[in-house]
């Protein structure tokens, strides 16, 4: 869907015609492609709401990106090009079993490279390349609303949404403040779509969420067990709460990554050996191996794994 | 080890190959069969069916040879596989009084016309290990196996339910049908929301986890919401299902199914405009499944309390908090997906308390006098 279809004519009997005999094209059935579809448009017409949907069983556990799968089988098509990340890496198990999903449901392409991606299904990171508008980004999301820690109730978080009433985690943030002298969100850190509603970026490091703002590429939310979808529209402004006197900001390290030497991306920390010697590496591999220059995507050099003393 | 995270799709088939070993165990020991799940374990099969919610005994038999055993996973497996089923209509709504009953008892009167069934049940046996079925040897495997493993049926007149009984004083709230009222909606194909009307709560609970609402309803007998239950009638049997057909323009039947259907009585105290009187709770369940019919029951009962006007003091009179908490492929999914990796959000959440931990230090060195008098 998001590459251009070109061949319109065939398209019925053609969403048989794939890997895995026996189901649909991309897994699921057209009805429900339809079903996410209406709610995708409705979630990208009114950005940051959490639009209901009726979330289907699929054949990976709740909670382990059925949201974003739902998503990305509602949109894929035969053009496309399909990445797939968890913590930012391509081969993480979750993140091979989901790429092997689609491949196995669709026969498009896969791509580890960020340039090359039509759609990227991610788990709790942004790539660090720069998207453009022929991409869309599909997270994966576990808690779609963003007050739940101080709201457990649907039904009032709705009420409070209706009413833009967004005090309770202003308050929050303040009592970090207080408490700790800064605010203790480092994750999943709350931002204002549009100028109008709160949303969860999902427990992407709040390190990513300047990439949110103003992004050409689409963002898709999906989130599977809790059955909401919302989107966040090319070239949208997305506000990451803060105070005048607490600005916003975002994680730093006092470490280059040790493969590529990037001071600029996020970094995993790694324990290397019984005496605790830490290694810094960027979190997101395709950007760490373009850096690199390395064809092949090999496992680091031995040296490379030495580490640094904890 | 940065090696930990590479790999990954050589360490899943790896571990796809180990599985189906540990699955089959000895293989000295012969196959167990679909066929003889789905006979000699026909309690976990009904469980599948109930809350995987498709009726078809071999596929629940096949996922739970697939599961290993595990009934949540092959409740998991049944629903991955009706998602991708297409819907062909609804059938007519059951009529469970037209039941053949193969049990059925009342704790609320001795006798009730049509009698009291005993039928098959664990209810009386003593709780003895039957070392006898420690011996394989089968002395009936040679004979010709009867038609039906199933005690034959003793075809019987319709029985009217207990609680239409109590209906001829007035003493127990009805349920009939709203005339002209809406069809129920479809849980599996609307998002559930808030709030919930009986007929989406009770398909929530019918694909309820057994055991999470056995403790639930458990709880309500222990005062975290009394509702005085009596058991007015379990009975379990066969009924056929029928659906209209529309290029026929009539309705037929399509096949039989096993349901085990639990009506509980509960007390109400009334209020100024209605009088003292006995209300209900109300439990389904496919196959044999006394215990998920009962529970399911008392839950359904629980949550009617705000409808009633009760007071609500309870987690299990709370209906967003039942029906968002029931469904164990939803809460196994969550609760297990902590497994995956979570590097990125720890790495966050580390340099966080380092820094405030810096912070904290600094502090204290700052201030020690201040540290102290508040101490003392």
């Amino acid at each position: 869907m998001n590459a251009p279809e070109t061949s319109f004519a065939t398209a019925p009997t053609a969403s048989y015609d794939s890997a895995a005999d026996g189901y649909n094209f991309a897994y699921l059935d057209e009805q429900t492609k339809r079903m996410l579809r209406r709610a995708l448009l409705k979630a990208v017409a009114v950005p940051g709401y959490q639009v209901p949907f009726a979330s289907r069983e699929m054949p990976l556990p709740f909670g382990w990106g059925t949201g974003g799968i739902q998503v990305t089988a509602a949109i894929i098509g035969k053009q496309d090009t399909l990445k797939v990340i968890d913590q930012g890496s391509d081969e993480t198990t979750n993140a091979v079993n989901i790429r092997r999903f689609f491949a196995r449901t669709t026969g498009v392409p896969t791509t580890r490279r960020t340039v090359d991606a039509t759609i990227i299904q991610t788990r709790h990171r942004i790539p660090e390349a720069p998207l453009t508008e022929k991409q869309i980004l599909v997270y994966q999301v576990p808690m779609p609303e963003p007050l739940f820690r101080l709201e457990p109730r649907v039904a009032e978080c709705k009420k409070l949404h209706a009413l833009a009433d967004y005090g309770l985690i202003s308050v929050k943030l303040y009592e970090d403040i207080v408490h700790h002298g800064s605010i203790a969100t480092t994750y999943d850190y709350p931002v204002i779509v549009n100028h109008r509603y709160l949303a969860s970026p999902s427990p992407i490091p709040k390190f990513d969420n300047p990439k949110m703002h103003m992004n050409p590429a689409l963002q898709l939310f999906g989130a599977g067990r809790e059955r909401r979808i919302h989107a966040i529209p090319p070239y949208t402004p997305v506000r990451s709460l803060d105070f005048d006197d607490h600005p916003f900001e975002v994680q730093k390290w006092q470490h280059a990554c040790a493969l590529c030497g990037s001071t600029e991306s996020f970094l995993d920390e790694m324990i290397v050996d019984d005496a605790g010697k830490r290694m810094f590496v960027c979190s997101d591999s395709d950007y760490c191996h373009e850096r690199r220059g390395d064809a092949d995507l090999d496992l680091p050099s031995r040296e490379a794994r030495k580490g640094e003393p904890a | 080890m940065y090696v930990a995270v590479k790999g990954g799709e050589r360490a899943i088939e790896a571990s796809w190959r180990l599985l189906d070993k540990a699955r089959r165990g000895d293989t000295r020991l012969a196959e167990l069969s679909v066929a003889q799940i789905r006979e000699q374990l026909r309690l976990a099969v009904a469980r599948v069916m109930t809350e995987g919610s498709v009726y078809d005994e071999e596929l629940a038999a096949l996922a739970i040879k697939q599961a290993a055993g595990d009934l949540v996973e092959a409740i998991f497996l049944l629903r991955a596989y009706r998602t991708t089923l297409p819907r062909f209509g609804y059938t007519q709504p059951i009529d469970t009084e037209a039941m053949q009953t193969e049990r059925r008892i009342s704790a609320t009167f001795k006798d009730v016309p049509g009698g009291q069934l005993l039928g098959a049940t664990y209810d009386y046996t003593q709780r003895l290990l039957d070392f006898a079925l420690l011996a394989e040897s089968d002395a009936a495997a040679g004979a010709a196996p009867p038609p039906s493993s199933r005690a034959a049926t003793v075809e019987t007149e319709a029985m009217p339910r207990v609680v239409s009984l109590l209906d001829k004083e007035g003493l127990i709230e009805q349920e009939r049908p709203t005339p002209n009222a809406a069809e129920p909606g479809d849980l599996t194909r609307e998002p559930l929301a808030f709030p919930a009307s009986r007929a989406t709560r009770l398909q929530n609970l019918a694909r309820g986890d057994e055991g999470f609402l056995l403790a639930m309803g458990y709880a309500t007998q222990r005062g975290y919401a009394n509702s005085h239950p009596f058991a007015g009638e379990i009975r379990f049997g066969t009924i056929a299902v029928e659906m209209e057909l529309d290029e026929l323009g009539e309705t037929v039947e399509i096949g039989d199914i096993d349901i085990t259907e639990c009506q509980m009585i509960n007390q109400f105290a009334g209020s100024g405009e209605v009088p003292p009187t006995f209300t209900q709770g109300y439990g389904l369940a496919f196959g044999h499944s006394e215990r998920k019919a009962m529970a399911m029951a008392l839950v359904d009962r629980a949550l009617r309390a705000e409808e009633l006007g009760e007071t609500l003091a309870s987690p299990t009179q709370d209906i967003e908090f039942m029906l968002s908490h029931s469904d164990n492929v939803e809460a196994s999914g969550f609760v297990q997906h902590l497994k995956l990796p979570h590097y990125v959000d720890f790495q966050s959440e580390l340099e966080l308390v380092r820094r405030l931990r810096a912070k904290h230090a600094m502090q204290s060195e700052d201030q020690p006098s201040g540290q102290q008098e508040q101490a003392a």
